[in-house]
């Protein structure tokens, strides 16, 4: 079930340089989402017509508050960086599939940049053995809640914190391995994640970003490739926002 | 007692608010939201023989008060359209109108004829569609092959067809005439305007395929103005679309002349806004004492 709500603001904050946590009173989103599902935000503005997909970083269900951890990218996620404790705000959510939950196995949680929020939920939802390997560019955030969750490994573009380099520089730094790996981030981070996989066989799902309208899978915007003809598109195609975001590796072209 | 009823062509809708194709898909994904009986019709995402990829991504961006797309008419093809997407609307107590694509006139016409079979109220010729090189607004920006292909199309349909207009045009009443005598029953504009952005910070074309189609807000004012010219043109009943977010925005559209309207790019900004107009045209017949829906439409002269 998704809900279109106006929520009310309970607080935000500047967490690191263009990057604002916000956290929503809802009535029924927090308490349906699960982790990897994302929201719709729209603007206050009618001059702004489509709302701006930000995935979950965290939910608390049973005060009903969900959070956004997101980047200023533009005039929409600037408006809502304003946004102030009491204020509100449009919202429809949650959307998507998320992550499936699988149990007992030895993980890899793998964040990059404004592809690390959706893994606060997941860390705090999953039970397996977890390991917690998110990339930064430089400035780190949420590092205290995934370290809440499990061992959590940093690797920095600049060398500042942790591995020089990517999430997967990590991997091989550290010798870390898994069965399972769920991911999201930008898509070089996604390829590279995707290929690891393949080469050991291993189960795998990204979350994946697309430019979107509608947000529940009508206007056929936020389409990614797939590798065999989709049931219900019947072309190599999958939507985002419906299908997705999260999506099996193998099923998916990057 | 108020009456919203509008006929098309013969076909009773029980109020005038129908969805512009496209951006509705089948109706589907909006029934989690509320039941489709509320809509006079739904008007399905164009279909065509066999499935279309559509167009690569980037295929959106946001303008001000409205936005471009470029999906270039990805669908499943009929054969999946007929066994899902029909049976699924016809658990609605609404109208349905399908939106009919090609490549060739063989293509448009043999959609036609296979949708003759089915419990479809309506055909949309989609001859506007300004986002794939191949047919769609090949036929719809020369009065010439659009009275062709009109002809053509009326020989196989069994529904009413509307010839839904390109306002890609010098002038949409020489188009709008061409379809009359080419013997549509029904005109719907307009489809979306051709329009292009740049992305400075990548320094390219903001959607892949370079152009795409401008709708929201920001062409009500163009839509408006090219139905009530139609409207001066031609018998044919119109169905008035462009920019459409409100009962207020639609209530010009039916005094400039619109039998009917469409909601297109609001249904993204909010997925109730389809209905909520047409309880807007509802509560505004009562307010201002306005019995029949009928005695609206054209009243702008």
């Amino acid at each position: 079930m998704k809900w279109k709500e106006t929520a009310l603001v309970a607080g935000q904050e500047k967490i690191a340089e263009g990057i604002h946590s916000l956290w929503l009173q809802t009535e029924q989103i927090a308490e349906e989402a699960v982790p990897g599902q994302f929201l719709a935000l729209y603007s206050q503005k009618d001059s702004r017509m489509l709302p701006r997909p930000i995935s979950i970083c965290e939910t608390d269900g049973a005060s009903g508050k969900v959070r956004v951890v997101y980047r200023v990218a533009g005039a929409g996620t600037e408006e809502f960086s304003r946004l102030q404790k009491g204020d509100r705000l449009d919202i429809l959510g949650p959307l998507g599939n998320g992550f499936p939950l699988k149990k007992g196995r030895k993980a890899f949680l793998m964040g990059g940049g404004i592809g690390i929020p959706p893994m606060v939920q997941l860390a705090k939802e999953l039970d397996c053995e977890m390991q917690i390997i998110a990339g930064y560019r430089d400035e780190l955030f949420l590092t205290e809640e995934l370290a809440a969750c499990g061992p959590l490994y940093v690797a920095t573009e600049d060398g500042s914190a942790g591995t020089k380099g990517n999430v997967m520089d990590a991997v091989r730094e550290q010798g870390l391995t898994a069965d399972l790996i769920y991911a999201c981030g930008p898509k070089p981070m996604l390829r590279a994640v995707q290929a690891y996989a393949k080469e050991r066989g291993i189960e795998c799902y990204i979350s994946m970003e697309e430019r979107m309208a509608c947000g529940i899978g009508a206007c056929l915007a936020c389409v990614c490739q797939s590798a065999k003809v989709d049931a219900h598109s019947q072309v190599k195609n999958k939507r985002v926002c419906k299908d997705g975001p999260v999506f099996l590796s193998t099923e998916v072209e990057l | 007692m108020t009456d919203t009823k509008v006929t098309l062509a013969g076909v009773e809708l029980k109020n005038p608010v129908m969805t512009a194709s496209g951006t509705f898909g089948s109706g589907a994904e909006y029934s989690e939201f509320y039941d489709l009986s509320a809509l006079g019709a739904v008007v399905t995402k164009g279909v065509a023989n066999v499935p279309w990829p559509g167009n690569p991504t980037p295929r959106i961006a946001e303008t001000k008060s409205g936005m471009l797309n470029a999906i270039g008419l990805q669908n499943p093809g009929l054969d999946v359209f007929v066994k899902r997407d029909i049976p699924f609307l016809k658990q609605f107590d609404t109208k349905i109108v399908v939106n009919v694509c090609g490549k060739t006139i063989e293509d448009y016409c043999g959609v036609v004829e296979r949708l003759s079979h089915e419990p479809v109220d309506l055909l949309e010729i989609n001859v506007s569609c300004p986002n794939v090189k191949e047919g769609g607004i090949a036929f719809g920006q020369n009065p010439k092959a659009l009275e062709s292909i009109t002809r053509e199309v009326k020989k196989y349909a069994r529904q009413p067809v509307i010839m839904k207009l390109s306002p890609n045009v010098t002038d949409i009443t020489e188009m709008a005439r061409a379809a009359e005598a080419g013997g549509a029953d029904v005109l719907s504009l307009i489809n979306t305007l051709t329009g292009m952005k740049i992305d400075i910070q990548r320094r390219t074309f903001a959607l892949a395929n370079r152009t795409g189609g401008l709708s929201g807000p920001a062409i009500k004012p163009v839509a408006v103005r090219m139905v009530w010219q139609t409207a001066c043109a031609v018998k044919l009943p119109i169905i008035g679309m462009g920019g459409i977010a409100s009962a207020e925005d639609a209530l010009e559209f039916l005094l400039a002349g619109a039998s009917a309207v469409a909601v297109g790019t609001a249904n993204f900004a909010d997925p109730f806004a389809a209905k909520k107009v047409a309880q807007g045209i509802e509560q505004y017949m009562k307010e201002q004492k306005v019995e029949d829906v009928k005695e609206l439409i054209g009243a702008v002269r």
